[in-house]
């Protein structure tokens, strides 16, 4: 479990993004997180809600989690399959020779903050 | 509410980590200093096994030990007093793993009192735990992990990405071997499925069976640095 890990991460590059822009408050900071990346939604949402209290900038942010779909490529017949249904063995033709395309994925997508022209 | 505006980011959650290890793995190539990562189980025999290592290598080489526990100082101490080497105590907030700016902020401090020069090789004892750790690059050159005997011969399934991000596996306490169902071969099959460089080497840090060999593997790695 490194879900607390992770979220000191995103709170620092939250943090930088926020000065570098002039930013006092955001709303909500969105993440791509592949099905297969091993994180635990809750726990993430959990971790954000107590770390983010130490952040002013951060404070009133909600956490968003953009789920990326897990795709596995299989080399022999070239296809592609759902990796969470299937794993790594190919269900059209049994191969093992199979590699991840997406589904692993951890990253800052976008950030809402107040527009403060109008 | 009033209005909002998004700014688009799309970046990596690990991308600065990974730059600053390569920025470590690159400083200290260049120092001529060999940085290794050991990663198992609470209890797989990390401290037991680096310290009696430590001990064979000192005499030819300089090296140093950085330590994590959670609380308490108690491996760094027991290096310190089983080898008498420097340790140095990494403090990582009580988090489940280490990164590579814990590992900078050590080794800036022993930069800052004028031995890291004098290092030819550094160890990490990493926090035992079989999944976190395995997830962040600490800026070694090299990762390896202990697997012991009584941990059972099934953990490469269960852990797969600990065992396929190391470069060598130790299957530790083969003095046991024999109070165990712990089938060495089918240890080795589930590692090199996963992980086909994989380089295993069975060791008892009680018989010293096996610890000419890692300290080769070592020997290896120091030359091949440059
Ligand atoms: N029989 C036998 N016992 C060993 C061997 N290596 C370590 N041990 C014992 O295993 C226990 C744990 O060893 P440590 O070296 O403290 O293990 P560790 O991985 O550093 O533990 P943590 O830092 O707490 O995760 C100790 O009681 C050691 O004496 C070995 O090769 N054979
Ligand atoms: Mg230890
Ligand atoms: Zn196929």
């Amino acid at each position: 479990m490194h879900e607390l890990g992770v979220v000191f991460y995103v709170i620092k590059d939250v943090k930088e993004v926020a000065l570098q822009n002039n930013i006092n408050k955001v709303n909500s900071v969105t993440l791509d997180i592949g099905e297969v990346s091993g994180v635990i939604h809750e726990q993430l949402i959990d971790c954000w809600d107590w770390a983010k209290k130490r952040e002013p900038v951060l404070e009133e942010a909600v956490l968003k989690i953009n789920t990326i779909k897990a795709v596995t490529f299989c080399e022999d017949c070239k296809k592609e399959y759902e990796t969470v249904a299937h794993g790594k063995i190919c269900p059209y033709c049994g191969s093992e020779n199979t590699y991840l395309l997406e589904g692993n994925e951890f990253s800052i997508k976008e950030i809402e903050v107040p527009d403060e022209d109008n | 509410m009033g209005k909002v505006r998004v700014i688009e980011i799309h970046e990596n959650v690990f991308a600065k980590n990974d730059q600053k290890a390569l920025e470590t793995r690159k400083e200290l190539a260049l120092k001529d200093i060999l940085f290794i990562n050991v990663m198992s189980s609470p209890g797989s025999g990390k401290t037991t096994a680096l310290s009696s290592l430590i001990n064979k290598m000192k005499g030819e080489y300089k090296i140093g030990e950085m330590d994590v526990d959670i609380h308490t100082d108690i491996d760094a101490r027991k290096v310190s007093d089983a080898t008498g080497i420097e340790t140095l105590q990494i403090n990582n907030g009580g988090l489940c793993h280490i990164d590579a700016d814990m590992t900078s902020r050590a080794l800036e401090e022993y930069e800052k009192s004028g031995k890291l020069e004098d290092f030819d090789i550094i160890f990490l004892e990493n926090i035992g735990n079989l999944v976190c750790p395995a997830e962040f690059d600490t800026g070694a050159h090299k990762n390896m992990m202990i697997l012991s005997v009584p941990e059972g011969d099934d953990k490469p399934l269960k852990y797969p990405l600990m065992f396929s991000i190391c470069d060598l596996v130790l299957i530790s306490k083969i003095d046991t071997l024999s109070f165990f169902d712990f089938d060495i071969q089918k240890a080795k099959e589930n590692i090199l499925r996963l992980n086909p460089k994989a380089k295993i080497i069975p060791i008892s840090a009680k018989t010293g069976e096996g610890m000419d060999e890692w300290q080769s593997w070592i020997e290896d790695c120091k030359k091949n640095l440059k």
